[in-house]
């Protein structure tokens, strides 16, 4: 009964209401479709108005390494749509530190300003998510 | 014989397993995601470093070049194009494509 009652209330509660997104992006850019995948996805819940934010760890954060040259694979570089993203109100970029330092990266080294945090810090920002979507 | 490794050495570990096994005469060539293993000052350079006294590496650089890599290349590491990929081909009887 109260679990019925839960359901009607959760309908009621959620009409409207914004959640928080978190997009983890575990992923490097072009050997797979993933990232670009992510990016189109994020790029749909932004029209909605909600609350996103974006995650990057492990080969992740290969996405948003500056000068990507796509030209010679033939494949589009979606890489500068990472700063069209701030037009978006998507302005929630972490990378993860450990990810970061162990592929030889600097926060100088990215395509966008990001906010750069420990595992333990991430692990803390996916708690405080309604919806994880993980690329 | 050459080996081509297409994955990226943190997320797999094939380029790990392809180094274990080169033999006289054996050549690398990275490609795809597999360029991520020509990156320098990442936890598999010294591994890479190592292979570098003895066997030839090589990297498909389109493929570095997408990824915004140029500048973080292994010295030593030789970059090709497509026709140099075709070119070590041709030079080896034996291509074992790790994926």
């Amino acid at each position: 009964m109260s679990e019925a009652t839960g359901g009607v209330d959760m309908e009621e509660d959620t009409s409207g209401k914004v959640k928080k997104f978190l997009y983890v992006n575990r992923k490097a850019p072009y050997g797979t479709i993933y990232a670009l995948e992510s990016l189109e996805v994020v790029l749909i819940t932004a029209a909605f108005d909600q609350d996103v934010s974006l995650a990057f760890l492990d080969d992740g954060v290969y996405q948003l390494v500056k000068g990507q040259h796509t030209k010679g694979i033939d494949v589009k570089n979606f890489s500068p749509t990472y700063r069209a993203l701030e037009g978006y109100d998507i302005e929630k970029l972490y990378v993860e530190k450990e990810s970061m330092e162990a592929r030889g990266l600097k926060e100088s080294d990215f395509i966008v300003p990001v906010k750069v945090i420990s595992a333990q810090e991430m692990g803390d920002l996916m708690l405080t998510q309604d919806v994880i979507l993980s690329f | 014989m050459l080996h081509t490794v297409n994955k990226s050495p943190t997320e797999r570990n094939v380029l790990e397993s392809c180094l274990k096994y080169l033999k006289k005469g054996s050549v690398v060539l990275l490609i795809e995601d597999g360029v991520y293993g020509a990156l320098k000052g990442s936890t598999t350079t010294k591994m890479v470093e190592q292979t570098l006294k003895n066997f030839p590496i090589y990297a498909l650089y389109p493929d570095i070049e997408a990824r915004g890599m140029q500048d973080r290349v292994i010295d030593g590491i030789k970059l090709v194009d497509y026709s140099g990929f075709v070119d070590l081909v041709a030079e080896h009887t034996t291509v074992q494509a790790w994926l």
